[in-house]
């Protein structure tokens, strides 16, 4: 319960700030390397499904939020709370967006 | 052609061509999983000989052997099928054969090449010396953890069908016999043959345990081993899947990794009930036996991913803890087990370990290096 509160209040101001360059350089690792484990180094899909701009194109911001913080439950998706804050999640999903997620 | 030997071309090419002979006995891929490209390394030395790129998306990229071990097959992530020269240092050739790969096996006489595919899922076989499509074998279902079986043939789990197929490919004209095993548990996410070739062995993401299949007796059906190994406590969450294949049977003791946890499993393997667990750093990806079955080195999944353990087989417990670097992806042993080599991925660095101590004796630079696969996998079964 305690931790529901502490990650509402978490999401509301973080949801603008940017991570600091030296930050966006270790996410651009993670999700090539640790996210690509699963999602292909090309975001192209593998074990988990493709993070391609067009594949995301119709899922909203809040949702694929949900999905990195949260994982998905009985799928291999595992929740990333735990390294990642709210805010990170969504500079993640933006980048992704962009067609960023193939960081070569 | 990018398709090149870029660094020591000179040292194999002006080898080959003043006819200075050599085997392929010593000789070993090293993965560079970022930029497409492979290593040629030589591990008498030890030292590098050379790079050949040109091979597309090699994130969890393997490879296997042809029997005159000259020959790799690579299988890349973008469904890439490449065929390499280890003595030339070339590409011999180069298919994409599917959307999306994860591995593959060869048979036992070294004629078909078989690959896992993810998407648009199934197997599909392949002429080791010519790369053509031999026989497609669909399966609804992401394929994982392949590997051959003796009297020629093909064992692999479904991942979304929760099954295993074993599929003959020694009979007649009209494709491959499958025998197929219902009821095997669920989300099974990679595969193992022992050593012996008797008993391939699944592991399951959807629950705790293994589903085992005995080759000599396969009309008994899987059974489930070391079911429940986590006493019903909250499997942690898993950011990378374990890989079995190569996982440690040693001294009539199988280890095998504890999805979710941090946890080695220890099964004999006369009757397959857990011996104990062994407490590691991480959740275990890799745990290799040395060859004369001793020692079982260890790495973690991130993000424990900077350290290697090394299990005494018997005692049962942690003898060494290294800490090579942050991204250990990947451990081989040479034939002998004189050295064991390891990639360092952030670090770009591959490290060699005299195994007796252990003690580092040297290392090579290497791209964000994640597998490294001796030609000597060319005669094991289960490689
Ligand atoms: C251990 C494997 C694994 C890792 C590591 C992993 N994922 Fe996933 N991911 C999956 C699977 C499997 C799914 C599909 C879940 C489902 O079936 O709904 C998924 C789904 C997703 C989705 C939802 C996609 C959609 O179309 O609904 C997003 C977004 C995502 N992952 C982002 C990430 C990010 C970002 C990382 C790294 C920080 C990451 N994943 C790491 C396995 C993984």
């Amino acid at each position: 319960m305690l931790r529901w509160i502490a990650l509402a209040a978490l999401i509301a101001p973080a949801a603008l700030a940017q991570p600091s360059p030296a930050r966006q350089a270790e996410l651009r690792h993670l999700v090539l390397h640790d996210c690509g484990s699963c999602h292909g180094l090309t975001m192209k899909g593998g074990l988990g499904r493709p993070l391609l701009p067009e594949a995301l194109a119709d899922k909203p911001d809040g949702f694929l939020v949900e999905v990195i913080l949260g994982g998905v439950p009985g799928t291999p998706m595992p929740p990333w709370r735990e390294e990642l804050s709210a805010s990170e999640a969504r500079w993640i999903v933006e980048q992704l967006r962009k067609g960023n997620g193939d960081a070569r | 052609m990018r398709a090149r030997l870029t660094l020591l071309a000179a040292a194999l090419a002006s080898g080959m061509a003043q006819a200075e002979l050599r085997g392929s006995g010593d000789l070993g891929l090293v993965i560079e999983r970022a930029s497409g490209s492979v290593q040629i390394v030589e591990t008498t030395t030890p030292r590098s000989l050379g790079r050949i790129e040109g091979l597309g998306d090699l994130s969890h990229a393997t490879a296997v052997f042809s029997r005159d071990a000259r020959h790799a097959f690579v299988f890349g992530r973008d469904g890439g099928l490449t065929k390499l020269d280890l003595l030339a240092g070339r590409i011999e050739r180069r298919i994409v054969q599917a959307g999306n790969a994860i591995g593959g096996a060869i048979s036992q006489d070294g004629r078909l090449v078989a690959v896992a595919n993810y998407e648009p899922g199934g197997v599909k076989l392949f002429d080791a010396r010519s790369l053509e499509l031999v026989q497609d074998i669909p399966t609804g279902s992401k394929v994982v953890g392949i590997a051959d079986v003796p009297g020629q043939g093909f064992i692999f789990s479904l991942f979304d069908g929760d099954a295993i197929w074993l599929a003959d490919t020694g009979k007649g004209e009209s494709g491959p016999r499958l025998t197929k095993f219902a009821d095997i548990g669920r989300q099974p996410y990679d595969g193992l043959i022992t050593p012996d070739g008797r008993h391939y062995i699944a592991g399951l993401f959807g629950e705790d345990g293994l589903a085992l299949i005995d080759l000599w007796r396969p009309e008994a059906g899987a059974r489930r081993i070391l079911a429940g190994y986590g006493r019903g406590q909250e499997p942690l969450p898993v950011y990378k899947m374990p890989h079995l294949r190569g996982w440690a049977v040693a001294g009539g003791l199988a280890f095998l990794p504890a999805i979710g946890r941090h946890e080695v499993l220890v099964a004999d393997t006369r009757d397959w009930k857990q011996v104990t667990a062994i407490a590691v750093h991480g959740q275990p990806v890799f745990a290799v036996a040395r060859p004369d079955g001793r020692h079982v080195w260890v790495n973690f999944a991130h993000p424990r991913n900077d350290t290697v353990q090394v299990i005494d087989a018997a005692k049962l417990e942690v003898a060494h803890t290294l800490k090579p670097g942050r991204g250990v992806m990947h451990l081989e042993f040479t034939p002998r087990g004189d050295q064991l080599w390891l990639s360092v991925r952030d670090a770009d660095r591959v490290e060699i370990y005299d195994t007796r101590g252990p003690s580092l004796i040297a290392s090579l630079p290497a791209k964000a290096p994640s597998g490294i696969l001796m030609a000597a996998r060319a005669h094991r079964i289960g490689f």
